[in-house]
Order: structure tokens, then sequence, then C-alpha cells
């Protein structure tokens, strides 16, 4: 069998991705996992997890090379790529370019999990590192006794305000709409917290500095206006976006860009699966990643079978 | 205390100045096993091996005598893990702070030190 032939090819290593894995190989799948980046996904940004079942507390960079451990130890193959794959379906089987490489499989299951959204705004990626960032606990410390503002209105938000309450002198929430989108436990929580204060319906629209943050451009969508508001640091926090551009022209997405699937994982094409945080769903979380990269890959697992057969 | 990393680990101030003096081009990326710093270490242990003539390593931003990247004056204002310091005979040429992508690195690298 040619090296780069497998009975499934599995797109992105995180939670998803690597339980897809674990399941296919251990049903003697020939399996390839092929991820960008670092294996593991998103839970290598989360600093502990203490809501995944068995384990009483994790941190997310341990969760995921537990994961990985596993599913190399049932045959799974986990190559690292850096640029897009392609798809393509020929007869019985789908073909994967990347770069120059072609793999072929019966099945693909499509787990390219989410990325944090930036918020595009000029000065942004000029400032990252030097006052913008998007790590309340990779980069807490450096605004000790300092004035920052946190754009945002979700759970993250409004969580990291209040775990940067514990560095900052003054915290600004900063929210395009008059509401927020969290729990209500978090807003009380951030309510109640002297050091935070709020800016709602209001935009930023350019951050500013000379080497370092120094002011942000706010836009109050209320009234039109526009004025300077000085900050040492901002922490950007406003949502993560599904990572499916490269297959937007293969699968049917909905209008947040998230993959279609029915109640098997199947996607609008046949023989391709998806799981994870790229599909329509309401619930972004570990146990729901690898509840849905479960049955994707039993049913891909039955699919692949009955392929090849043929 | 070193980072749980394949790079070379710097573990204090007298090992870092070694290998700046002892190399010509060396690449220190300083910082802790986050989110932000995990894709750094990784993407150097990737490309490592196309660059022989540029020394890797990385050291933990919370020892005392990594006082030598955070104080360094080019990581002034620096607000954002990791500091990835690029040395060329024992001096600093670049510094970056938060998580780069391989492309920044790999441009840095090749302007820097130049191709093998
Ligand atoms: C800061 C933070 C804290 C969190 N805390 C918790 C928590 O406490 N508990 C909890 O249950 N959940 C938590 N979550 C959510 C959880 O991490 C995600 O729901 C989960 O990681 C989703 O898994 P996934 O495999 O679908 O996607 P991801 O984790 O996003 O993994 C997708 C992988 O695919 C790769 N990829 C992307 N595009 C491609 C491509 N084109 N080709 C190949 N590979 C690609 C990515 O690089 C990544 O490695 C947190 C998330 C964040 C950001």
């Amino acid at each position: 069998m040619d090296s780069n032939c497998y009975d499934a090819i599995v797109i992105g290593g995180g939670p998803a991705g690597l339980t897809a894995g674990i399941y296919l190989s251990r049903a003697k799948i020939k399996t390839l996992i092929l991820n960008e980046g670092v294996a593991g996904g998103q839970l290598i940004l989360t600093h502990e997890i203490a809501n995944y079942p068995g384990v009483e507390n994790i941190s997310g960079y341990k969760l995921a090379n537990i994961m990985k451990k596993q599913a190399k130890s049932f045959g799974a193959e986990i190559k690292t790529i850096s640029v897009h794959p392609q798809i393509e379906t020929e007869g019985n089987l789908k073909k994967v370019v990347v770069g120059e490489q072609v793999y072929t499989a019966y099945t693909v299951i499509l787990t390219p999990g989410g990325s944090p959204r930036m918020l595009g705004a000029k000065g942004e990626k000029e400032l990252k590192g030097l006052g913008v960032s998007y790590c309340a606990t990779c980069d807490g410390e450096f605004f000790t006794d300092k004035e920052i503002i946190v754009v945002g209105g979700g759970n993250s938000a409004l969580e990291e305000a209040v775990s940067l309450s514990k560095y900052a002198s003054k915290i600004t929430l900063i929210h395009q709409f008059d509401h927020f989108q969290a729990f209500p436990a978090y807003v009380d929580e951030a309510r109640s917290n002297p050091k935070i204060n709020f800016i709602m319906e209001t935009l930023v629209e350019e951050f500013a500095g000379d080497g370092k943050l120094e002011k942000v451009l706010l836009h109050n969508l209320k009234n039109g206006s526009k004025e300077w508001f000085n900050a040492e640091g901002a922490f950007v926090f406003i949502g993560y976006a599904p990572n499916t551009t490269f297959v937007e022209k293969l699968v049917t997405l909905n209008d947040r860009q998230e993959i279609v699937v029915n109640t098997d994982m199947e996607t609008s094409v046949d023989g391709i699966f998806a799981a994870g945080d790229c599909i329509v769903k309401k619930y972004r979380q570990v146990t729901t990643a690898v509840g849905d990269a479960t049955v994707a890959a039993l049913a891909a697992a039955a699919k692949t079978w009955e392929l090849k057969k043929h | 205390m070193t980072l749980d990393t394949n790079l070379t680990h710097v573990s204090d101030a007298n090992e870092w100045q070694k290998m700046i003096s002892e190399n010509e081009n060396v690449i220190i990326c300083c910082g802790r096993m986050g989110p932000m710093c995990i894709p750094v270490y990784d993407l150097m242990e990737d490309i490592e091996s196309e660059y022989s003539h540029v020394k890797f390593a990385d050291m933990l931003f919370d020892i005392p005598e990594a006082h030598v990247i955070r104080n360094a004056p080019e990581a002034r204002g620096f607000m954002g893990l990791p500091f990835t310091m690029y040395y060329k005979n024992g001096k600093v040429v670049e510094a970056t702070s938060s998580i780069q992508n391989e492309d920044q690195v790999r441009s840095i690298l090749d302007a820097q030190f130049g191709q093998k």
C-alpha cells in the first residue's frame, strides 16, 4: 500500500480530531491526522480544565498531550502541516492535497476548530505584545497597577476582566451592545467588582501609541461621537471564528461559517464528516467536541468499511 | 528549572552569556508553558534542523536570572509573552513580544542570519 494511502484522514488535531483519531485507529482504520500548529488546539490555551469528567484538575496542555499519546498508541499518525489542505473527491476516494503531498482516504473528518477573533482595528497588529493582548493568564501581570480596557461582552470577556482585576488598577470593559451575552453569574461578579467600569454600545476603532499602547479610539454607537481614551493595556475577547475558509466551497456552511452536519455528523458531501467547534452548535466545550467526534468517528468507520468492501 | 520542550535550555545567566558569545547566531525564546509561548517553542523545534548556522534555545521567564532577557533594553515596553531574542555576535539584532507564527520567525531568521 502506498504510504500516502489511508483509510481515514482527520483534518485538525484539537480535542475533536484527537478523539476521532483514537476511535478510528482503535477500530483498525489506518488514520492520518493533519494538524496546523500545535496538536491540542484551543485546549493548550486553557490554563486549567476543571470540567472534564474523570479528571479533577488538569492543565489543558497536559490533557492535550495525553489525548495525543492515546491516539498515537492506537496507531494514528499525526503530521504537522503549514498550508491549508485542499480536498477533492475522486470516485470512492477523497484526495487531500497539502502543498506537494497528496494523501487519499475513503473518509475525511473535518475538525479544524476555531481561532480567536481579532478586532481588525487599526494599530492592533502593530501593538500586539506592546499592550494589546489576547491572553489574561499569560500577560496579566505586565499590567500591574495599570489602567486597561477589556473588549467584549461574552463569558470570556467578563471572566477575564474579573481575573485581570488582580493586577490592573482600573479596568474599563467596552462592549458593542447594550447588554451582555454572558451567564448572569459572570455579569454580576464583574458588576460588583469595584475596579471594573463599563462602556456599552461602543466600538474600539483604533489602537495607538509610540512603541507601546497609550490610547484607543472609541466610537459611541448611540450618538456617533468618537473620542480617544487612555489605556496602557487592551485585552480582546470577542469570541472565536470557525476555521472553515478552506472548505467553504466544498461543504455547506451556515451564515456564521459553521459546518452544517446531521445527527451522524455527516456534512453535505458523502464521506466527509465534521465535529467539534467548527460545526453548527450552541455550546463549545471540550466535552461537546469529544462527544461529536466520537459520533463522527463511529459513523466514518462504518462508512469506511462499506467503501472498502467495493 | 527549565521548560518542558525539546529545545536547548538556558538555565542561568552564565549559560546565556556562554551561548551568545560562543555562537555567532542565536535565537532564544523566553517564556512559560503557556498558550502564547508553546506555539513558538513548537515551531522552533520544527524548523531548527533547517537552520544549522543558528543556535536555537529557550529560557524560563520566571527564573531570577532570566533578567538578562526580561530587562534587556531591546525588550523595554514588552507586555506579552514570550520574549523572543535574536543575537548576532553577542548583540541583540531583533526582539519580538507575544506569539509569532512560523513565517514571522523565519523572516527574521532569514533577514538577520541569512539562509544556509
Ligand atoms: C481560553 C479558553 C479556555 C477554555 N476553557 C475551557 C474549559 O475550561 N472547559 C472546556 O470544556 N472547554 C474550554 N474551552 C473550549 C475548548 O477548548 C474548545 O471547545 C475545544 O478545544 C474545541 O475542540 P476542537 O478540536 O473542535 O477545536 P480546536 O481546539 O480549535 O482544535 C482545532 C485544531 O485544528 C487545527 N486546524 C485549524 N485549521 C486547520 C486546517 N485547515 N488544517 C489542519 N488543521 C487545522 C488548529 O490549529 C487546532 O490545532 C476553552 C477555550 C479557550 C480558548
